[in-house]
């Protein structure tokens, strides 16, 4: 009841819960819609976070789980009839396995190598999935309309899966602030600052990174179920997009690496910044333009984020933000 | 036989292409730790550039290659200048976000400009016989052009003094400074070096292939491939690297569908990380 009560975990966890009830009180499908991606964008970037800003290694091609755990999750409800929930799981055991089978070999490079290696196994897997014939190719498979039917038609399913994605985002920035506060994210903040110095003092570091990692993995398969069960449709350039993969880094980075509420606050800025470029008229063309010129800027002068620079100013804030 | 013979050399020829684009990134990993992401949509400058020159200036496309360079080199320095230098002590987070927020810029008004429809440079030389296989001869005058440029670079880094000074950089950069080499002026140097040998890998393939502004990308990710194989850091292994990976691209589709060549490539990619991070040929370290 402790870890309630501390400010760190309630204050995310109240944002990501804000974003939730807003369609409900707007009662509108387009909020939903736009909350999905606010509240996808928040669940994946802390997911990230637990890698990234925690452990230090930047996986750059971290979308491979939210692909692949899609695709599982997506064959299990189209090909096998099963319900989303227990597909969503599957889906997210099977970016957890591949978390895990790659945290036991690519995780003992270190820096650029690892980061290179991580885009590697995206574009492998993407390009695995466009000849693999049971995942329909490089056509993807699309979903039987018929299936929404067992939800209580289409409308129905898109709100259940909206709650799903709420509920998940909640138990993700749950599990980031616990990671944070307890004896395995110190070890692993530890293997962030000094690797070498870490497993000096105890820490079993490929153990602790590969756990990270698979941490870190589990979500997105399960948020990739999610998503393109809403989509209804799933093919390889969409599931393994490089470019989101990338989006995730500026978010967790616009927010604030290796802290609980950055990554949420990096994501819903980031989407809502998005959607004003897109929609205005005068930034609408140029709207990547403007988003590389603020990353840049984000990047050269305030590297630790908005959470890391409001706590190096105000030492008051320490205790509330994490 | 003489089908294989033909993949073989169409592979080699393209293998070369790739290979200066790969010795553009290495060069600058090499010498500053960068991975350079903006590193594709500066190939696709390149193919732009050389198309721009084809089509409304009227010039020989190996001739506008000379202007694209040069614009290459310029493009580099100011890159380094306004997004590079500030990172190059910030962990490796901030230079890939610093070079890919980059690639953003360039992609987003390279889309506005010219929108991402396909563009090819009509220009012919007539087609080569040898051996039984046909060779459009400016396949053949872009490989020959891609082997000169990996001469002058290597003449550049060895036989020169400013190339001499980014060896050393590259080697250590404290002590380099200390024995007076301006290391701010070389990095510069290096970046723009690098960059410009990405625009005229781009200007070459946008001779013998069709292009979008973002058509860089796919070349950056065979880089990428090509610099591993070779060794990050080692300009020399990139050229084999690429002679490689156009082998490789070259002889797949002759025993199977195209579409498992990239399979194949970021198998072999992942492999080579874990098993020989050195590279083929090992980096010097």
């Amino acid at each position: 009841m402790k870890t309630l009560r501390s400010p760190g975990l309630w204050l995310p966890l109240l944002l990501v819960a804000a974003f939730a009830v807003y369609p409900l009180i707007t009662g509108s499908a387009s909020t939903r819609e736009s909350m999905f991606t606010v509240l996808m964008s928040v669940a994946l970037a802390s997911s990230l976070n637990i890698l990234l800003g925690y452990t230090g290694y930047v996986s750059f091609g971290h979308i491979v789980f939210f692909g692949l755990g899609g695709y599982v999750g997506f064959y299990l409800i189209d090909e096998q009839g099963w319900h989303l929930f227990p597909a969503a799981l599957l889906g997210g055991v099977a970016a957890g396995l591949l978390a895990l089978l790659l945290g036991l070999s690519i995780l003992r490079l270190r820096g650029a190598y690892f980061a290179l290696a991580t885009i590697g196994i995206n574009e492998a897997m993407k390009a695995f999935a466009k000849q693999f014939a049971l995942f329909g190719g490089p056509n993807g498979m699309e979903l039987n309309f018929a299936i929404y039917r067992g939800y209580g038609g289409a409308n129905a399913a898109l709100w259940l899966v909206f709650w799903s994605l709420a509920v998940l985002a909640l138990v993700v920035i749950f599990v980031s602030f616990k990671v944070k506060k307890s004896k395995f994210g110190l070890g692993l903040m530890a293997i962030r600052e000094d690797e070498d110095a870490a497993e000096v003092m105890g820490v079993v570091a490929p153990r602790a990174k590969t756990w990270a990692y698979v941490l870190s993995a589990i979500f997105p398969g399960m948020i990739g179920v999610l998503f393109f069960f809403k989509n209804g449709v799933i093919e390889p350039e969409s599931a393994f997009r490089l470019h989101l993969s990338i989006e995730l880094l500026v978010m967790v980075m616009l927010g604030g690496q290796g802290t609980v509420l950055g990554p949420a606050l990096g994501g819903a800025a980031y989407q809502s910044l998005r959607r004003t470029l897109l929609t205005s008229p005068m930034f609408r063309d140029i709207q990547l333009v403007v988003a590389g010129v603020l990353l840049l800027l984000i990047v050269l002068f305030i590297p630790s984020g908005a959470v890391g620079w409001l706590r190096s100013r105000w030492a008051a804030l320490r205790r509330v933000l994490e | 036989m003489s089908q294989l013979l033909q993949y073989l050399a169409d592979g080699l020829l393209i293998g070369v292409v790739y290979g200066i684009a790969a010795m553009g990134l290495t060069l600058i990993f090499g010498v500053m730790s960068v991975i350079n992401l903006a590193h594709g949509p500066i190939i696709a400058l390149g193919m732009f550039g050389v198309y721009l020159c084809f089509t409304v200036l009227g010039l020989n496309p190996f001739i506008a290659l000379i202007l694209v360079a040069a614009l290459g080199l310029l493009l580099g320095l100011i890159i380094y200048i306004v997004a590079v230098h500030r990172v190059l002590n910030a962990p490796h987070l901030s230079s890939l976000l610093a070079t890919f927020s980059v690639n953003m810029i360039i992609i987003g008004i390279g889309t506005t400009i010219w929108s991402t429809s396909f563009r090819n440079v009509d220009y012919s030389l007539g087609t080569l016989q040898a051996a039984g296989i046909s060779l459009p001869a400016t396949r053949v005058a872009a490989a020959l052009i891609a082997l000169l440029v990996t001469g002058v670079l290597y003449w550049f880094l060895y036989r020169t003094r400013p190339g001499k000074n980014i060896r050393a950089v590259a080697n250590n950069r404290t002590a380099a400074e200390l024995m007076g080499i301006p290391s701010t002026r070389v990095l510069a140097l290096s970046f723009g070096i690098g960059t410009m040998l990405a625009a005229i890998a781009g200007g070459l393939i946008g001779t013998i292939l069709p292009f979008t502004i973002l058509s860089g990308g796919v070349y950056e990710l065979k880089s990428f491939v090509i610099v591993v194989l070779g060794g990050l850091g080692n300009p020399l292994g990139a050229l084999v690297g690429g002679l490689i990976l156009g082998l490789i691209e070259g002889v797949i589709p002759a025993f199977t569908s195209v579409g498992w060549v990239p399979v194949f490539e970021f198998v072999l990619f992942v492999l080579l990380l874990l098993l020989r991070p050195q590279g083929l040929f090992g980096a010097k370290k």
